[in-house]
């Protein structure tokens, strides 16, 4: 079994987030890049294939050469090569069509992308990759079991689960629970040592439209004061929740 | 060219985000002086959208989306667009409608964006307001070339009263074997509880207290108050309550408009979660907890002593109010 997982590169969860002055981009001044946390998860399950099931791992990041220490964390964790599409990621559909380019060329069996990237916030990557390679595709992964060509994957759904059976090539966009947290792997010294050697391709993007223009941006409001309401006297939380807030 | 919107409905009835963007959808179509005309998926009363101001409804009975299947309405929302020449699509942010949805992008290459959280700033270019960095930013966002889709997020515009008749007629598509090349075989959902992504009040319950006996305090205020119930992610990972009810940044995104924080205590990545509903409520002994900063209400106080008051005073306000 091939598998392709499809890292994005995000500022790390703690990061305050900052806009040009202008406001029309990130400010990335002092952001610490990370593997996003939903492919982290995917990766992680990957690595489990490969010592389990004997399969191979390649991951891929569209993004410019400033994404390669997380392609060569993602190498540390275990992947086997990686494949840095030289682009800057403008959008969505953009950044689905890169990546299946490389899905068709490299004849994958199992493509793992995460639910979401947490700075964009997009949730649509692997939604769209599906489309354009007529693959089978679960969303919301929480867990994932293939024999054979056969998959079974269990989604989040509002207020559950769902069970689902689909055959391979198959996309997923997993997150939290198709491995636990305590099953996340920091890099050690070896593996630091073995990503060095290890292959990193860097490919030409091809030739493809984008959907959507981020013009610019904002940060929300500042918030006004908390109103702190006396533990002996809930009466006036209540009341401020009915008259004021008018959400009871 | 008209507005398109999928309307999403459980065993027939309506979602309470069906009718949140079926007002998003008429009022942008008023905007753009064209018409909003609804999807409806296996709908009992596909009519009912009328008094959200649709007032052409395309309904398809489908016994092959009986059960959800995301690729099989992404195939038939495909169809209804070619079929209406829709200019925009406009759909909703439950689990299912943007796994559909996805999938309907990358068929229709089309320019998608979610979490938008108010009308158009402007419709020519066709410019909107989402949140993005996990609610610590807003983007403004083009949407370049026909159709562009929009995922409105829960709870962020409501729901507009402007009632229209209706007309509803049967769609009929076809489908591919690949659109149902994924086969549920079992779904485990509590059905009478709230979700957390419908919910209007969620209550979410934090380290502070202490262990998943206690977690009555927490289950019995959400009775009171018609509440989902949702919890931080260590409580999750500790296996105190259910991977399903982790909220913030990588568990469940909450957009209700009252969400009421218990011994939680506010860090960035719970926050950057929930921080789009309006009205947060925070109950903590330590008055340094950060999640006051992010509050509008905030008792300093013991969850032991403040929340069963809480509950009991609660029951006696809805006694009176009804
Ligand atoms: C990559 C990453 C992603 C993360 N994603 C998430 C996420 O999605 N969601 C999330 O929640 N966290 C997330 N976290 C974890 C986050 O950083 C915090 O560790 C977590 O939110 C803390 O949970 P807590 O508030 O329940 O516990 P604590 O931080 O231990 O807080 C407990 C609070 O309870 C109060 N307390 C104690 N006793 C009482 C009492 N009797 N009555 C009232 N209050 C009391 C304390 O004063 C304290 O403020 C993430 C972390 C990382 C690194
Ligand atoms: N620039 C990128 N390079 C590689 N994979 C990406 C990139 N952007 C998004 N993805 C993948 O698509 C998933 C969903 O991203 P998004 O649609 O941006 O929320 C991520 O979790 C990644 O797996």
């Amino acid at each position: 079994m091939k598998i392709l997982v499809c890292i994005s590169n995000v500022p790390d969860t703690t990061s305050k987030i900052n806009f040009t002055s202008d406001n029309t981009a990130f400010d990335t001044t002092g952001v610490q890049f990370v593997i996003n946390p939903n492919d982290e998860f995917g990766l992680t399950r990957a690595m489990w294939f490969k010592e389990k099931q004997g399969a191979t791992v390649h991951v891929a990041t569209v993004g410019t050469a400033s994404v390669e220490p997380t392609i060569r964390k993602s190498l540390a964790i275990g992947a086997d090569e990686g494949i840095r599409i030289d682009a800057e990621p403008v959008d969505g559909i953009f950044v689905a069509r890169q990546l299946a380019e490389i899905v068709q060329k490299g004849g994958y069996d199992l493509i793992i992308a995460g639910r979401e990237s947490i700075d964009y916030n997009g949730g649509m990557v692997p939604g769209m990759m599906s489309a354009m390679l007529d693959m089978n595709f679960v969303n919301t992964c929480i867990s994932l079991e293939i024999e054979d060509n056969k998959a079974t994957a269990v989604r989040e759904i509002d207020g559950g689960k769902e069970t689902l059976e689909t055959t391979l090539p198959l996309i997923i966009g997993g997150q939290k629970g198709l491995v636990e947290e305590s099953d996340l792997r920091i890099p050690n010294m070896r593996g630091i040592m073995m990503a060095r050697q290890k292959k990193l391709t860097v490919v030409p993007p091809v030739e493809a439209a984008d959907g959507t223009l981020d013009v610019r941006f904002e940060k929300p409001a500042p918030k006004g004061a908390v109103k702190l309401i006396d533990p002996e006297n809930i009466d006036e939380l209540i009341e401020l929740l009915h008259k004021e807030a008018k959400v009871i | 060219m008209p507005v398109l919107v999928y309307t999403e409905s459980e065993k027939g009835n309506f979602k309470k985000s069906a009718f949140e963007v079926a007002s998003y959808a008429s009022e942008l179509a008023k905007s753009m002086g064209t018409e909003a005309i609804a999807l409806s998926i296996n709908a009992d009363n596909p009519s009912e959208l009328g008094a959200y101001g649709i007032s052409r409804v395309l309904n398809a009975a489908e016994p092959r989306l009986a059960e959800f299947n995301a690729r099989g309405t992404a195939s038939l929302l495909r169809q209804v667009v070619s079929e209406t020449g829709a200019r925009v699509v406009v759909t909703s942010s439950s689990t299912d409608t943007k796994y559909a949805t996805s999938i309907l992008a990358g068929m229709l290459k089309a320019g998608y964006v979610n979490n938008v959280v108010s009308l158009p700033e402007t419709t020519e270019p066709l410019v909107v307001k989402r949140t993005a960095f996990s609610n610590k930013g807003f983007a403004y966002t083009e949407l370049k070339g026909e159709p562009a889709i929009i995922g409105v997020s829960n709870n962020a515009f409501g729901t507009l009263e402007n009632s229209v008749e209706a007309q509803v007629e049967a769609f009929s598509a076809t489908f591919s074997d690949s659109d149902f090349g994924v086969k549920s075989t079992a779904v485990d959902k509590a059905s009478d509880k709230v979700t957390i992504a419908d919910a209007d009040v969620v209550v979410s319950g934090g380290r502070g207290l202490k262990g998943p006996e206690n977690w009555n305090l927490i289950e019995d205020l959400a009775e009171v108050l018609g509440a989902a119930t949702a919890c931080s992610k260590p409580v999750s990972d500790l296996g105190w309550r259910p991977h399903s009810e982790h909220v913030g940044q990588t568990g469940k995104p909450v957009a209700s408009n009252l969400y009421i924080a218990i011994g939680i205590s506010g860090a960035i990545q719970h926050l950057a979660g929930v921080n789009a509903s309006k009205t947060k409520v925070v109950i903590n002994t330590d008055p340094e907890a950060p999640f006051f900063k992010a509050a509008d209400y905030g008792i300093v106080g013991d969850a032991f002593e403040v929340v069963p008051e809480l509950i009991e005073k609660l029951k006696e306000f809805k006694a009176q109010n009804g």
